[in-house]
């Protein structure tokens, strides 16, 4: 940011400026250079950022009204439902704007992994991007506990039950995280105030993801460093912000289509009795975002085995640009990772769909096997990979695309239209 | 390629949607009812909604609660929407516990709009203990808190029958074909002609049914009208917005495409 030259025009801004560049940063961020080829699947930061504040607005109001005690909370619930003005407006945007929320993340982090935006010089964006990734899977499960149904009980239990599997200091760790001898209000009522706390702390790092990704700029489908500004950028008003902003409005109808027309699919319909100690629900699932990490817990017969793997299959992804060795970005050029990628996609799905079945039979064979996949694709797959495959040729730069005449490029476009 | 992928794709989910029967096999699946408040546009019938309330307050609320309804929420709109003067009376039927008084003694009064619908049990043990140990759910937002909603509760109300051949039950346990595990300790309440409805309706037990259904899936959406209604609002704009700004995006791009 240091480069741009921004001198404001009245005397007012200059004075301010010279104390504080705020100015200077607007200025930035108005001519910020892009690369002129990025696809839809470059709008998805723009929503994020939208979904954040839209979680954290709503959930301001949402804590106005609720009551993190055991005994109250599921009637607090329903009292916003009912009598607070608006309340089931404000509420199912925010049950729904979780859903929302992940569903644009991942698109984001599968486009990231797609275009190899996780690559040098882009290593430091994609480690923040897995810390707010993180902080989210935090702050949503603590979220689902607050209403104090059945599932968020019982989720509850389950994943906090997991600290258990520790060696030697296991059962205390539990105990420390429950406030009590198993989940009760002191649980509910730690997960209300880290639930608050977290979406502050997300938004800090969202500030470092953007500026990160402000020192060498956008990757592109496309894959190459270009020069900045040059021709094939544009300035990020008014090209990059409208077509963002389109995006947006699609993203939204999808949104209002759940919130106004089936409010409650994408939860559990146990949620809406209350948290009963006593009964166990047939099946504990957790929401639909945490599924595929769910079915890699339940693959291992054993309990800490299980844990330690979760929780790999997140962290393997913090070294993913150092497992990566291809020297091209973009799977556009790279024939052999683009199937590869595919397979990914499929695998997680599947993790994802037999993390809400029960974990036997067919189920559990799926599960292992998924599993295996999804470690085998970032430990073997892509180092080797990235060494041994023949890269279609590469464009010297966006705006001469084509330099041997392969057939590539012009598949990145078809990319482009189809979106 | 990227064809080929998403063939694969379709066929993989194919897959996955025919491995869901197998889930699900021993349980019958809730008769579908073609219920008013369904779709994109749906509202509560008016008159089913006073129907079923009257369901309610005659069979079902001698056991089961709805402790997050006020007697108000009756006449309001989008609701059975009773009229003030019905709101009140039907409120003043019913003796609220209140206090206590400044001599710190309860007392009884009759009920007001603002009061919360009378629970027929002062607690969940109570309740238990009444009805052989079995808890009867508070109603307040059963239809959501069941997998198949609306159409789940009516097949179970309508559901009861003798026990197959090898099935033993007993005492106070009832054989319901669509009750998860086909066993429920709630027996058989609704016959023909039981309550007399107010409007004439002839009271078969699948009428009752239909409406003391179509009010819990008010009284746990009482929302469902205004969020449809302003639903399709929201959409309207939204779409009209996006086509907006779809035109002034194309027209500030045509700057950097024709460059090409």
């Amino acid at each position: 940011m240091s480069e741009h030259e921004y001198t404001p025009k009245s005397k007012a801004g200059k004075w301010f400026n010279d104390r504080l560049p705020l100015l200077s940063l607007g200025a930035h961020l108005t001519d910020y250079p892009t690369p002129k080829n990025l696809n839809y699947w470059w709008t998805f930061g723009g929503i994020l950022t939208f979904c954040l504040i839209t979680q954290i607005v709503t959930g301001i109001v949402l804590a106005m009204h609720y009551v993190a005690h055991a005994d109250l909370a599921f009637a607090s619930v329903e009292h916003i439902m009912r009598d607070v003005n608006y309340g089931w407006l404000i509420r199912y945007i925010h049950s729904n704007g979780a859903s929302m929320f992940f569903l644009a993340v991942y698109i984001h982090i599968f486009r990231s992994l797609f275009y190899g935006s996780y690559k040098s010089p882009r290593e430091v964006i994609w480690i923040i991007g897995l810390m707010i990734y993180l902080l989210m899977m935090a702050a949503a499960f603590m979220g689902y506990v607050l209403p104090w149904g059945q599932m968020s009980f019982w989720g509850a239990t389950v994943i906090t039950n997991l600290f258990s599997a520790i060696p030697l200091v296991g059962d205390s760790i539990t105990t420390w995280l429950w406030g009590a001898y198993s989940v009760d209000n002191p649980t509910l009522n730690r997960f209300f105030s880290l639930h608050y706390l977290i979406p502050f702390l997300i938004l800090g790092l969202v500030v470092l993801h953007i500026w990160a990704l402000h020192v060498p700029g956008n990757n592109n489908p496309v894959g190459i460093d270009i020069k900045k500004p040059s021709k094939d950028t544009v300035p990020f008003h008014p090209y990059i912000t409208i077509k963002d902003a389109f995006a947006l409005l699609v993203f939204m109808i999808i949104f209002a289509g759940f919130v106004f027309f089936t409010p409650n699919v994408l939860g559990h319909s146990d949620n809406y009795i209350p948290a009963n100690p006593l009964v166990t629900p047939a099946h504990i699932v957790p929401e639909w975002y945490l599924l595929p990490f769910y079915a890699i817990l339940r693959s291992v017969p054993d309990k800490l085995g299980g844990v330690i793997l979760m929780f790999s299959a997140i962290f393997i992804l913090f070294v993913l640009p150092w497992l990566d060795t291809s020297k091209v970005r973009s799977a556009v050029f790279r024939p052999i990772y683009r199937q590869f990628f595919w397979i990914l996609v499929i695998d997680v799905l599947m993790l994802g769909y037999v993390g809400a079945m029960p974990a036997e039979g067919i189920y559990l064979v799926l599960a292992r096997v998924g599993t295996i996949y999804y470690f085998l694709h970032f430990i073997v797959v892509m180092p080797v990979v990235g060494y041994l495959e023949k890269t279609d040729p590469i464009p010297m730069s966006i705006s001469e695309p084509v330099l041997t005449g392969g057939a590539e490029p012009s598949l990145a476009r078809k990319v482009d239209d189809k979106v | 390629m990227i064809k080929s992928n998403i063939k694969l794709f379709v066929l993989f989910f194919l897959l996955l949607i025919s491995l869901r029967p197998l889930q699900s096999a021993e349980m019958v699946d809730p008769i579908k009812v073609d219920w008013s408040f369904k779709g994109l546009t749906g509202t509560f019938d008016r008159a089913s909604l006073q129907r079923g309330f009257q369901v309610y307050k005659e069979v079902c609320a001698s056991c089961h609660s709805m402790q997050y309804l006020s007697y108000r929420n009756l006449g309001e709109p989008g609701g059975p929407e009773f009229s003030e003067q019905e709101v009140k009376a039907i409120a003043a039927s019913f003796e609220i516990e209140d206090g206590p008084d400044p001599q710190g003694e309860m007392f009884t009064r009759p009920g007001r709009p603002s009061d919360k619908f009378k629970s027929p049990y002062p607690n969940v043990q109570a309740a238990a203990a009444a009805n052989g140990g079995a808890y009867p759910p508070d109603m307040s937002v059963l239809v959501k808190a069941r997998k198949g909603g609306a159409n789940y509760i009516y097949s179970v109300l309508v559901g009861y029958e003798d026990p197959p051949p090898g099935v033993t039950l007993d005492d106070g346990v009832y054989y319901n074909k669509y009750m998860v595990g086909n066993k429920i300790k709630m027996p058989n309440n609704l016959m023909d002609g039981l309550v007399e409805y107010a409007d004439g309706t002839e009271s078969t037990v699948d009428q009752m049914a239909k409406d003391v259904t179509t009010f819990l899936a008010w009284a746990a959406e009482p929302e469902l009208e205004e969020r449809h209604k302003t639903g399709v609002k929201v959409i309207i704009y939204l779409l009209l917005l996006t086509i907006l700004v779809y035109l002034s995006m194309k027209k500030i791009w045509s700057r950097v495409d024709s460059e090409k």
